[in-house]
């Protein structure tokens, strides 16, 4: 058999809680200009939170998007913006919601008009998308709430497995992923619609899994060395797991990155969000999370004792 | 862990071989299945609109005006019950969902209820000792009422969208007022809504020829309307038309596009009370105008030269050939009974949804051989096992999609290759475990034992977030994005399977064939 790779040494020390107090600032740093990002460069909505039509053309040679953007901002529809997508021929244009709500004929004849005035510099018609102000509120309405419920249902079920300091400090974790990616959307200005918003949740959803590993292993450590000095604990049960906590993500993340390499541009901003999430949630779980339920005052005796249930497999075994 | 029960050896081999059953047809084309015994399984994978290419249109159906309407007509019967009975009356008006009005002399609301009972239907009437009376719609009236509109409304919609030939159209109320209309591999968005987005009202009226559209006393029984053609002053030509409907819609039995002295118009023809009707109309008005209104706009206002006896007529206007076609088939279709707007449309072209396709097999086959190296780099023949079970995943991942006739998307396909790289995880936590006990001087039997029982927590709780996260997406989001969340929430639920019992089988049964001194690990 081939040799097999090992990226890590077979017992790493790396000192965490010593770190605790840097790690806390870095974090602080981070989520500070996420936040002051989030005020003052905003989020670059897409139609779908936004309202208003995008339309997504390709021309039959390359693109002169100055010509363009000059033709169309001449017909008097408000800011419309155009902007590259892909390849030189394909290009986006955003033209804003015309009229007041749901009005839909004044709508129609300006895309109407946009596509007058394009004419036949355009070879095909990709895509139309067009959201009304209505439903552009009640989406981030609810993405809102979908994001808030599914960070709220996670913390449950983590309280419902562990301890309430495993629970909160996982609850700190999540929201601190959340906001740096949404910071990160912010600063890349990348578009900001449904799937990225989805892109977000999915992350919720998978950054605690290498938080609910070290977790495991720390309630596992703590059962074992009833004795030991907690943050000595707590530096074992990360380093013993340093290196799956680490490869998870690879994984996942060799799988991610031909998707942001060859998934096409409509959902590169989509997976850009992915591969931030994934890497900030792996540095959460260890830098973050695991200080965090120090700080929390975790003990030996507060996860003592096991049910009885786990009491009579360990029995078993 | 190493004593696998048989049951669980059969409950593995049965899904696997679902998986390929089910899987199985998407390789074959359409007309091929079709041949096949009909037994077996024929879905294939149900591409969503921006794979295929497709509109999707949510409209909304304004019900409110249809009760205003309504309400409307409540008001002009109050008014001219209550006139004809002699009832004094003040401040007849309409408020929120009823009528209100005040009698003068409250001792006349006996005489007040026995007038406008018989034209209540489904409202009800409440006067008080002041005289101040209610006419409401119940709550249950309107409810009826509002599905009644929505399910004409979807039939109407249905009937004018399959005369455009469009194939599977798929059209769904959604919520209190909203219809939800997919159209796979419809190119011309455009013409579509125009056609389902017309109300197409159509009524005959007399003109009223005693006074001039710009006059300030229009007649109460008469309104202005504009008309289609532009007068040389740029400005619509108008017309003065009495409200009352000779003719409406309803009594057209057909109507067909086709050709007057070199013009596009349209033919139509009545059923038997409406051509009744406007013989007896054409031949007390003969050399009078009369107007044909489409959505309160005159399309033309002909004078009746004879009386017209065979129950079908001629509508002639400025026509293209397409829009005498058009108006023809709305006129088959029938009127919507309320007006709809769209509140969000995403058309994809073919060009756009066939480069996503190519794009995303691109990115999941370049992400599945990656993971596949990374593995059998990391834990050689463990590593192999892995990447058979994740093959494996995917067959069972596509199979039950198929089964499911759930919607594959753009962003559904990253859900998969999110899958792969997440299935993996689960062998990576175990291997690593193994690796360790290995470190503390465990044999291969108690390693693998442990491995697997120690990561399982850790797996399914970890598993079981993303779940929740994933059927919360699935909830809440639309179209392409309930994609990701279906796949996302699948994988999870598939991969748990074979990156965790698959596996298993794999590394018992090497371990019993071999029976090794040390893990190649």
């Amino acid at each position: 058999m081939f040799p097999l790779i090992r990226l890590f040494p077979t017992e790493p020390r790396l000192n965490i809680l010593a770190a605790r107090t840097w790690l806390l600032c870095l974090s602080a740093l981070l989520l500070t200009g996420s936040l002051v990002a989030m005020g003052t460069l905003g989020l670059n909505f897409g139609v779908d939170f936004k309202g208003g039509t995008v339309v997504e053309i390709r021309t039959k040679g390359p693109a002169n998007l100055e010509d363009l953007r000059s033709r169309l901002n001449g017909l008097g529809l408000g800011e419309i913006t155009l902007q590259q997508f892909g390849s030189p021929t394909d290009v986006l244009i955003n033209v804003p919601q015309q009229g007041a709500d749901t009005d839909t004929d004044a709508q129609v004849a300006a895309i109407e008009k946009v596509k007058t005035e394009l004419g036949d510099s355009v070879a095909e018609y990709r895509r139309t998308e067009y959201v009304g102000p209505r439903v552009g509120s009640e989406l981030r309405q609810a993405g809102l709430l979908a994001t808030v419920l599914a960070m709220l249902a996670i913390a449950l079920y983590i309280w419902f497995r562990f301890e309430w300091q495993f629970a909160f400090a996982a609850l700190l974790a999540l929201v601190h992923d959340v906001v740096a990616t949404v910071g990160f959307l912010s600063i890349t200005q990348i578009q900001f619609d449904l799937a990225t918003l989805a892109a977000v949740l999915t992350i919720a959803g998978y950054s605690i899994n290498d938080t609910v590993v070290v977790f495991d292993r720390v309630r596992e450590t703590m059962r074992k060395y009833k004795k030991g000095s907690v943050p000595g604990l707590l530096n074992a049960a990360v380093n013993s797991t340093l290196s799956r906590t680490t490869l998870t993500s690879l994984t996942t993340l060799i799988a991610l990155i031909p998707l942001y390499l060859f998934g096409g541009e409509a959902i590169n901003g989509f997976t850009a969000a992915l591969i931030w999430g994934i890497v900030i949630g792996t540095y959460s779980t260890i830098g973050i999370a695991v200080p965090l339920i120090y700080y929390l005052g975790i003990r030996s005796d507060s996860v003592a004792v096991p049910s009885k249930q786990e009491a009579a497999k360990a029995d078993a075994s | 862990m190493v004593q696998i029960p048989r049951w669980q050896y059969i409950f593995a081999l049965v899904v696997v071989l679902l998986g390929l059953v089910y899987v199985s047809p998407n390789f074959f084309s359409r007309s091929t299945m079709e041949e096949m015994p009909g037994w077996l399984p024929q879905e294939q994978v149900n591409l969503g609109l921006d794979l295929r290419g497709g509109s999707y249109l949510l409209l909304q159906v304004d019900v409110d005006s249809v009760f205003q309407e309504q309400l409307e007509g409540i008001v002009d019967v109050v008014r001219s019950e209550l006139r004809r009975g002699r009832v004094g009356y003040t401040g007849l008006g309409r408020s929120g969902n009823s009528v209100v009005f005040t009698l003068t002399d409250p001792g006349q609301t006996g005489q007040a209820r026995d007038l406008l009972r018989p034209y209540l239907n489904d409202a009800t009437l409440r006067i008080d000792d002041t005289g101040a009376g209610t006419i409401s719609l119940s709550d249950a009236a309107m409810a009826e009422r509002r599905t009644r509109v929505l399910q004409q409304s979807i039939e109407i919609i249905r009937r004018r969208i399959d005369e455009t030939g469009t194939r599977e159209p798929s059209i769904q109320r959604q919520g209190e007022d909203r219809v939800l209309v997919q159209l796979p591999g419809v190119d011309d968005p455009e013409r579509v809504k125009e056609l389902i987005g017309r109300t197409a009202k159509l009524s005959f009226h007399l003109t009223d020829e005693s006074v001039l559209p710009g006059s300030d006393a229009i007649p109460a029984g008469s309104e202005v309307l504009e008309g289609d053609q532009v007068a040389p002053n740029g400005q619509p030509v108008r017309y003065v038309v009495r409200k009352r409907v000779l003719l409406s819609g309803d009594n057209l039995v057909d109507a067909q596009p086709t050709f007057q002295q070199g013009a596009p118009v349209v033919s139509f023809r009545l059923d038997s009370i409406g051509a009744a009707r406007f013989a007896d109309v054409t031949r007390s008005n003969v050399g009078r105008p009369f107007a044909i209104v489409l959505d309160d706009k005159v399309i033309s206002a002909p004078v009746i030269r004879e009386p017209i006896l065979g129950g079908s007529g001629v509508i002639s206007g400025s026509f293209t050939v397409q829009q005498a076609q058009d108006l023809a088939l709305l006129l088959r279709a029938g009127a919507l009974p309320a007006a709809l707007k769209v509140l969000e449309e995403r058309s994809v072209g073919p060009g756009l949804g066939e480069d996503s396709i190519r794009a995303g097999e691109t990115a999941s086959v370049i992400g599945f051989v990656a993971v596949i190296v990374f593995m059998c780099a990391a834990y050689g023949l463990f590593g192999i096992f892995a990447s058979a079970a994740l093959l494996l995943n995917l067959v069972i991942l596509m199979g039950a999609m198929s089964a499911l006739q759930a919607t594959l998307t753009l962003p559904g396909i990253a859900g998969i290759v999110l899958t792969i790289g997440m299935a993996v995880d689960a062998n990576v936590l175990i291997f690593e475990r193994m690796r360790e006990e290995v470190r503390q001087g465990r044999g291969p039997v108690s390693a693998i034992d442990v491995g697997y029982r120690k990561a399982l927590s850790a797996i399914v709780d970890s598993n079981l977030t993303t779940l929740i996260a994933g059927l919360l997406l699935f909830n809440f989001g639309s179209g392409p994005i309930k994609g990701f969340a279906v796949t996302l929430s699948l994988g999870i639920i598939t991969s748990m399977f074979t990156a965790i019992m698959l596996t298993r089988i794999m590394v018992v049964f090497w371990l019993r064939q071999r029976r090794p001194q040390a893990l190649p690990i």
